[in-house]
């Protein structure tokens, strides 16, 4: 009978991805409702050594496939070693990062094991009764959630969103079982040739991270327009991100864009600035713990899903707000 | 060279809004358009055929009022155009509809097929990759560059913080991001003559001698939606309105200072 | 009696639409304050087919109808009127000419470059003194060998400010007045031929609207269209065209303005709630939306008939009359109900209002009009 729950961990370059983590955390605790334990599938050219930290975030078992066709992620090698650990293990769940990667592989090796698979999840849970896997996920541009199961195939797989699940604690005094498997892989398994691999010149920010977030939409009404937001960004020690209008409107890079079609945040505090609120964005930050709207629409959406919603032209109160916080924190300081 | 471009029609999105009352959303009036990391792959391919020649079919699986999604590609330059439609294939998940287009595609031969990354109103960017398993070919999927060299591809494939170059050999698929791209429009004469050419149908029967019956449609699906619902709105926070920029000012640091936010 | 549009040609709506909302919406503004057109603009155009809509594939047309043109029209000057007569007068008035009337060879030398959009066509009628008053012309040509000679002056040529092939009438015997007028196909780069700068106006601003002078300009008479002493028919049947493409562009005038009116009142809160909830804004823009369909089916009535080859002068006239006048009236009143904005350069509407003034006096003012109208009431 099919068991356990299966994380694909995704490295890259050795360095383990965070939604690697958040997904043991969330399959840890999966796991306790169906009594299985939780299996790390580590995939990589010299990666054994990650085991450990993966254990100390929740695995149970690593399964450790390591071949040099591995080194960099290609299709086919990770979807046959993959493959091979689904045929060989026969797992119950298999979870996987929606990353680019993950939404590359996942799909290709669902196919060639024959069975269901759930993209890009936002929420999983156990049924009671059935003991199938919930998986829900928003639909139609974050318009409508919808929860999906996988009835008669297993294993039961799901790509899950990054910055969804929360971060499991580290605990250094876990341990567990460390299995290297041989998935039959050799060079010639790869069916493309990577001619070049480019890192991205400028350090790429990741607005998942960030604590703070300080959002800019069509309110800001321009590139120029960020500069306060950046400025007030700096005070609180956060970043700046954007929303869709935003971005495609060229005045800030689209790796801050928060939503839908940009990432899930889930700051401590998030300020957005003439954002309307479009389901879209929404979809992507209305996780963050207190939400300050800034927008001189009373009735913006924003406003209605915001902790604090204050009516105005952010122009003017993002600045002002920027040098209260300084003069607060100067007569701290004394 | 052969290309075969999926293509989808959805729901414009954008267009979709909640009705305020019953929470359920209003489907009514919303324009069906051509799915815009599909649309990037048309214009992919029409480059690549501009450049070596060769010609572009159109496959689209959807219901009759597909057509004109797919008149539509034939305007920006397609040379054939196929429909996928029948009752068999209603309710299909990826993993179906991925059986039946690969059916498709065996049956109408291909060099290269595109499709886009993600539907937006399912965004599962499955189908492409499953497509490709289907029929046994390299995938490389978040394309945004690509480059014809003898019988193989140069594909420039995105990830997050980083892309890489890949070379990889016809018969494959690619899956276009939307900066592959930029689509063009329609030309009217285009349009003339989408509507001078034939729309080719498939059906189940078509298909079946190439396909599992079992394995397509609603009861084909490995996934089923078992509910779907919209979002609550979360309880109203406060709104403070009519207040000078200073006030205002002064309400927001109060309750960063309530909050330990500074 | 159907008033559905077929597939084909909802789908060129579609495509005008996208294209005007995506490619000269955020260009009209711009165009209009510096009264420039934007040459890019006009190639993107050129390239996708809409300066050769109702012409034949052979030449290299598009090989729609006139209804398309219609649809494309009013698209088009939803968002910007002076692209639309820049179409306009090219499609209906320069290419109609030599569709119509031109030879085999003209055909070849000189239309399929004008539709396949290679090249720009303006039409050159109105002189200084010859406005309503066709008859009362003054430029001559006169015939030298194998060749005539043009001198004279046109005043508000559309397109010449670029235009490459000018469809131009004169006088081959001023005593013989009209009976002798005569159509020509004349180059831009004639020796003789100079254009002006282009003439100051209040709206359209963006067109290039200019003086065209022939001084001693050479003409082979291969040039001529038609026959020595057709130049009038000629000239007229092209207005009739012209006037579909007019009315179409009022139309599009107005329900641009409306739509942003529309949009402006659902936002606009006077009083503690969005103005478009008051009955009193509810029923001015249910009259304007009423008119704005009035004049469109006209349109498309003498569009069709034009199609089907059957006599659509008056219709055209009929609807010209009516969706200019109601250009006028519904940009005048989406102006009052943006108040004070609508006043401002901030929103389009102001420049919509200025825009529709033309309609009623280019290719025939209202009067005129109502001259080929009553002309067909059997009055007299």
């Amino acid at each position: 009978m099919s068991k356990d729950i299966f994380v694909a961990i995704e490295q890259r370059a050795g360095m383990v991805q965070k939604v690697s983590i958040e997904l043991l955390g969330e399959a840890r605790r999966l796991a306790a409702e169906l009594n299985e334990q939780v299996v790390a599938v580590l995939m990589g050219s010299g990666v054994a050594g990650l085991s450990d930290m993966l254990c100390h975030y929740g695995a149970d078992k690593v399964l450790v496939v390591d071949h040099p066709v591995l080194e960099h992620y290609t299709t086919e090698p990770y979807a046959k070693a993959m493959t091979h650990v689904i045929h060989t293990y026969d797992p119950d769940i298999v979870l996987f990062g929606a990353t680019s990667i993950g939404r590359d592989l996942a799909p290709r090796v669902a196919g060639r094991v024959h069975t269901g698979l759930t993209a890009d999840c936002t929420s999983l849970a156990i049924e009671e009764e059935s003991k199938l896997l919930l998986m829900t996920r928003p639909a139609f541009g974050g318009n409508i959630m919808a929860t999906i199961v996988c009835k008669d195939y297993r294993p039961q797989m799901a790509t899950v969103r990054p910055g969804v699940m929360p971060l499991p604690e580290k605990d250094e005094s876990r341990t567990g079982e460390v299995e290297l498997v041989d998935a039959g892989l050799s060079m010639s398994d790869m069916n493309v040739e990577i001619l070049e691999i480019n890192r991205n010149e400028k350090k790429s920010v990741d607005i998942t991270e960030a604590k703070i977030l300080v959002s800019g939409g069509r309110g800001v009404g321009g590139p120029e327009g960020y500069q306060p937001l950046r400025e007030l960004a700096d005070v609180l020690g956060g970043e700046v991100s954007a929303s869709r209008v935003a971005v495609d409107s060229g005045w800030i890079e689209k790796d801050r864009q928060v939503g839908q079609t940009g990432k899930t945040v889930r700051p401590n505090l998030y300020i957005a600035c003439g954002i309307s609120g479009a389901i879209q964005h929404q979809a992507g930050m209305e996780g963050s713990e207190y939400i300050v709207a800034i927008n001189l629409d009373e009735g913006a959406p924003m406003m209605k899903l915001a902790d604090l919603g204050v009516v105005g032209d952010l122009s003017v109160i993002v600045p002002k707000l920027t040098e209260a916080i300084k003069a607060y924190r100067a007569k701290q300081a004394v | 060279m052969k290309i075969v471009v999926c293509i989808k029609q959805v729901p414009d999105t954008a267009e979709v809004r909640l009705d305020p009352k019953t929470n359920t959303l209003i489907r009514d009036g919303v324009p069906s358009i051509i799915n815009h990391d599909d649309k990037t792959g048309l214009e992919a391919a029409l480059r690549i055929r501009e450049q070596v020649g060769g010609s572009v079919t159109v496959v689209c699986m959807g219901p009759p009022q597909a057509d004109v999604a797919l008149r539509e590609a034939l305007a920006m330059g397609c040379d054939e155009a196929v429909l996928v439609s029948g009752r068999e294939f209603g309710g299909s998940d990826t993993y179906a509809t991925a059986t039946i287009l690969g059916a498709t595609l065996r049956k109408i031969g291909f060099d290269l097929v595109i499709t886009g990354r993600q539907a937006i109103d399912g965004d599962t960017a499955q189908v492409g990759p499953q497509i490709a398993e289907q029929l046994g070919i390299p995938q490389v999927s978040y394309a945004e560059g690509v480059e014809v060299q003898g019988d193989s591809l140069v594909v420039k494939r995105q990830f997050e913080d980083q892309y890489h170059l890949l070379k990889v050999k016809t018969p494959c698929l690619i899956t276009a991001l939307s900066e592959l791209a930029e689509p063009r429009y329609m030309s009217v004469g285009g349009i003339v003559d989408a509507y001078n050419k034939e729309v080719k149908i498939l059906g189940f029967d078509d298909l079946k001698d190439d396909l599992n019956p079992a394995w397509i449609g609603l009861a084909g699906s490995p996934t089923n939606v078992r509910q779907s619902f919209t979002k609550q709105a979360k309880t109203s926070g406060t709104v403070l309105s009519g207040l000078s920029a200073d006030e205002a000012v002064d309400a927001i640091m109060a309750k960063l200072i309530e909050r330990h936010i500074i | 009696m159907d008033f559905k549009l077929s597939k084909a040609h909802l789908l060129q709506q579609e495509l005008y639409r996208r294209f005007a909302e995506n490619e000269i919406r955020p260009l009209a503004r711009e165009m209009d304050e510096t009264e420039q057109y934007n040459m890019e603009l006009l190639a993107k155009m050129q390239k996708y087919g809409f300066f050769g809509i109702p012409y034949s594939r052979e030449y290299g047309g598009a090989g729609a109808d006139y209804l398309s043109y219609a649809l494309c029209m009013e698209e088009i000057s939803k968002q910007d009127a002076s692209s639309g007569i820049t179409i306009s007068v090219h499609t209906s008035l320069c290419c109609s000419c030599i569709n119509d009337f031109g030879t085999e060879e003209q055909k070849r030398k000189y239309l399929t470059p004008l539709i396949n959009g290679s090249k720009i066509g303006c039409y050159g009628l109105t002189e200084p003194n010859a406005g309503s008053d066709a008859a009362g012309q003054q430029t001559v040509a006169v015939r030298d060998g194998d060749d005539y000679i043009i001198t004279g002056s046109k005043v508000f040529t559309t397109n010449s400010g670029f235009a490459d092939t000018f469809v131009m009438f004169a006088l081959t015997d001023r005593a013989l007045g009209t009976k002798s007028m005569t159509a020509f196909i004349v180059e831009r780069d004639m020796p003789g031929l100079t254009v002006s700068a282009d003439i100051p106006r209040m709206g359209i601003r963006a067109a290039s609207n200019c003086v065209v002078t022939y001084d001693h300009v050479r003409v082979p008479a291969a040039n001529v269209l038609g026959k020595e002493g057709q130049g009038f028919k000629i000239a007229m049947k092209a207005l009739d065209g012209g006037r579909i493409g007019i009315a179409a562009q009022s139309v599009g005038i107005a329900q641009g303005a409306l739509n942003e009116a529309i949009k402006y009142v659902k936002e606009r809160k006077q009083f503690g709630r969005p103005i478009a909830a008051f009955q009193n804004t509810q029923f001015k823009l249910a009259e304007m939306q009423t008119k704005i369909d009035a004049a469109r089916l006209m349109t498309w009535r003498a569009a069709v008939a034009k199609d089907n080859h059957e006599n659509y002068s008056v219709y055209a006239a009929m609807a010209k009359l009516t969706a200019s006048e109601v250009a006028n009236e519904v940009t005048r009143g989406c102006v009052q109900l943006l108040g004070g904005y609508g006043f401002t350069r901030e929103y389009p509407v102001e420049r919509m209002m200025r825009d529709a003034k033309i309609t009623e006096i280019y290719e025939g003012t209202s009067e005129v009009m109502k001259i080929v109208i009553s002309g067909s009431m059997k009055l007299k």
